[in-house]
């Protein structure tokens, strides 16, 4: 089976970006987000793409990438998870790249890769691999997640032979914000506009497919890296909080609750892993490691911000406290890029298994 | 010398060609396979092994494998090879690795687990088994139970209280023990499969020579818990996708499409997921062991299977109502080895309730990883830091 550990490089690379993340953002100015909109914080996401270079992970060198893959991808997004950073990293250097990267594109996607550009697939952000439908007509798509701050737009349009995907500058359309659950990856609303066309029929629609494959993969991490910080932050504050003249996590019934996120989010390590690996190597279980990974890591994430929340007592339900940033992160991506329920659906008949 | 891999494959053709796998008899085949120190790799050279890399011996299995060589039967001598083989040779005397790590590998002598006792469950260290020495021999009174296998035990590994002068912890031994005793009595004790895998055993004067004792008079929990982490570690991993309850429920589904719908569908979905994270969670702990990083989370494993097994066999129930109400067979017996699978989807569900209780009952595991995974503070106890005989029982 595919090596699911992590290489010397790869530790390296987190903690580059762990380093990055703690210098650039605190959880009171993330909160801010909420009381005042922007599409990321600026300084954290210089960092990674400038001093880090890592928005360009999945593109070859010779497009002007780092040349690396979806498994040092997954350890960013892992570290994105863990800080609930507001960065455009899965919606630009993950999916809107890989759709560029299938059409073997170059001009837009060296521009991706040096940070200097950021783009998003404008779909609704619940779409998942094989079950989207490009856009029709002329009302505005939404939610589109990526798509606020974003300087290019790929519009998969429906067209009589099928899809026909357009590259549309910002400026030349309409993105209206929206108040989104999750403000740190705030939502869209774009008017679908003509522009530059890059591909049509199934050019397209695999080009679409890659993308929203790679998202749906590595968002996996991102959950993993979320869930895995809510624990050690749960773990870290019931030994610390005093009550009945004992630390609350001396009682089973904390303990227990505990010992049982450990579990689900260790497996939840292994399914992410595995999803990134058969990505990386184009495996043929990639389709049955992504849906695993969805299903499970979505439903961790949300499990571990919620006990999170419940475990910090009357704190983990104040603004103040940075809890709630995870929940809302976590609940909004456990429907992003197709719910639980969904991956399970398409699982099935992959192995087999149909009603 | 050669690389490690080049000179194993060497060791293994000679091997191969002087013990005919096809013709010899299994224990002989395990002996000689002993005896080239091809049994584990990694023990040193004259216990069955040749000191090199664990990781070396998966090689050694699958080129063993591929010639259609016998492996010792782990669901008849489970404990013997999982547990007291590594308990011998880190901590046993010289004696007693020369002894009995042979024999107990070429499952000529099959081992039993004389730890748990009426008052003594998840709270093993409150063992009463009295152990009294005189001379160099011990004398052992007590009743232990739960004792899988004792029935067809040549050898069992014991737990006794040496001394309730001190805390609990502290006045335990750890002693080897000849089945074949005239003090050892042994009684089936039936379970809720309607079979008896596991029994009561009662010690009565049973000798035990000193030497047959593993490290200190006093450190037998240490002792014990080198076994026990053994045990947590020889439970499964690097399955194969469908391997275990879920493949059965799995096949049965595709076999049979009356017994499918849709809310069905999505709570076998549900399972079959659980179960392949489980799966790839197993992977990735195989892979750590291989590089010499073990990671803790063998023991949280444990509870994923117990949860898995538990629920998914209750599913297989319901899914096949008439077929379910039925069940394949009250008889007693007493079976020589234990197999989760093999029987009927009745005893499969009643079978899997102890998945949860052998092995450290899962409560006991989550305080486990708990405390020491995660670091929480222990329980606060009433039974710390006083003499054995003053602790409330």
């Amino acid at each position: 089976m595919t090596n699911l550990l992590y290489t010397d490089i790869e530790d390296a690379l987190r903690e580059s970006v762990r380093g990055a993340m703690e210098r650039h953002l605190d959880p009171h100015s993330t909160t801010g987000i909420y009381d005042e909109p922007k599409p990321w914080e600026a300084k954290a996401w210089q960092s990674l793409t400038e001093e880090l270079g890592v928005a360009g992970l999945l593109v070859p060198e010779d497009r002007g990438g780092v040349g690396a893959g979806p498994r040092e991808a997954a350890v960013v997004l892992e570290e994105i998870g863990r800080a609930v950073a507001p960065v455009p990293y899965l919606t630009s250097s993950v999916i809107a790249t890989q759709v560029l990267l299938e059409l073997g594109e170059s001009e837009h996607i060296a521009a991706l890769a040096a940070g200097e550009a950021t783009a998003a697939l404008v779909l609704p952000w619940s779409a998942r691999p094989g079950h989207w439908s490009p856009v029709q007509g002329t009302e505005p798509v939404k939610p589109v997640a990526g798509a606020m701050g974003a300087d290019l737009l790929l519009i998969p349009v429906a067209e009589a032979g099928g899809v026909q995907l357009h590259l549309v500058k910002a400026a030349e359309t309409t993105v209206e914000s929206l108040v989104s659950f999750d403000m740190t990856r705030p939502l869209a609303a774009v008017t679908p506009a003509s522009g530059e066309v890059l591909a049509t029929g199934d050019d397209a629609h695999r080009a679409v497919e890659a993308g929203l494959q790679a998202g749906a993969a590595l968002l996996a991490s991102e959950q993993y890296g979320l869930a895995r910080s809510c624990l050690e932050t749960t773990v870290d504050y019931v030994k610390n909080r005093i009550q009945f003249a004992r630390p609350i996590g001396s009682f089973q019934a904390i303990k227990h609750r505990l010992a049982d996120l450990y579990l689900e989010v260790t497996q939840a390590g292994a399914a992410a892993r595995y999803a990134a690996a058969t990505l990386a190597d184009d495996d043929a279980d990639k389709a049955v490691a992504i849906s695993v990974a969805q299903t499970y890591c979505s439903d961790v994430a949300v499990h571990a911000a919620e006990e999170a929340v419940q475990l910090h007592g009357g704190n983990g339900m104040t603004w103040e406290y940075p809890v709630h940033l995870y929940l809302k992160r976590a609940k909004s991506s456990q429907l992003a890029l197709g719910t639980p329920e969904k991956h399970r659906q398409d699982l099935g008949p992959l192995v087999n298994i149909t009603t | 010398m050669s690389d490690p891999k080049t000179m194993l494959r060497q060791r293994v053709d000679e091997l191969l060609a002087t013990y005919d796998p096809a013709t010899v008899s299994a224990t002989e085949f395990l002996g000689a396979r002993f005896d080239a120190g091809l049994a584990w790799v990694h023990f040193p050279e004259g216990h069955g092994g040749l000191g090199l890399p664990q990781e070396y011996n998966e090689d050694v299995a699958n080129w063993l494998a591929e010639a259609g060589a016998p492996e010792p039967d782990r669901s008849r001598n489970g404990i013997g090879l999982g547990m007291v083989a590594p308990t011998i040779m880190a901590i046993g005397t010289k004696e007693q690795q020369e002894k009995y790590l042979r024999p107990l590998y070429t499952c000529e002598e099959i081992w039993c687990q004389l730890f748990s006792e009426p008052g003594a469950g998840s709270d093993l260290a409150a063992v009463a088994t009295k152990a009294v020495l005189s001379g160099d021999t011990w004398t052992v009174d007590g009743q232990k139970v739960w004792t899988s296998g004792a029935h067809h035990a040549k050898r069992a590994i014991l737990v006794a209280r040496t001394d309730i002068e001190v805390p609990k912890h502290a006045g335990m031994t750890y002693f080897l023990v000849d089945m074949e005793d005239p003090g050892i009595e042994v009684r089936p004790l039936r379970q809720i499969t309607g079979e008896a895998e596991f029994n009561e055993v009662f010690l009565n004067g049973v000798k035990i020579p000193d030497a047959d004792r593993v490290g200190e008079t006093g450190e037998g929990w240490k002792v014990a818990t080198t076994t026990l982490n053994n045990e947590r570690v020889a439970i499964g991993s690097g399955a194969d996708r469908e391997a275990g309850h879920i493949g059965v429920l799995a096949e049965k589904w595709r076999k049979y499409p009356a017994i499918r719908s849709e809310a069905a569908y999505h709570e076998l979905m549900h399972w079959w997921i659980e179960a392949e994270v489980t799966r790839l969670t197993g992977e990735r702990l195989r892979q750590q062991l291989e590089v010499g990083q073990p990671g803790p989370e063998g023991s949280a494993m444990k509870l994923a299977f117990a949860t898995q097994a538990q629920a998914i066999t209750g599913l297989a129930i319901e899914l096949d109502p008439d077929h379910g109400l039925l069940y394949d067979d009250w008889t007693m017996h007493r079976p020589d080895s234990t197999d989760f699978l093999g029987r009927d989807v009745g005893f499969r569900y009643l079978r899997a309730k102890g998945n949860s209780l052998e092995g450290g009952s899962s409560e006991i595991l989550r305080n486990v990883v708990a405390e020491r995974v995660l670091g929480l503070p222990a329980e606060q106890r009433l039974d710390k830091g006083i003499p054995f005989k003053d602790v409330p029982r």
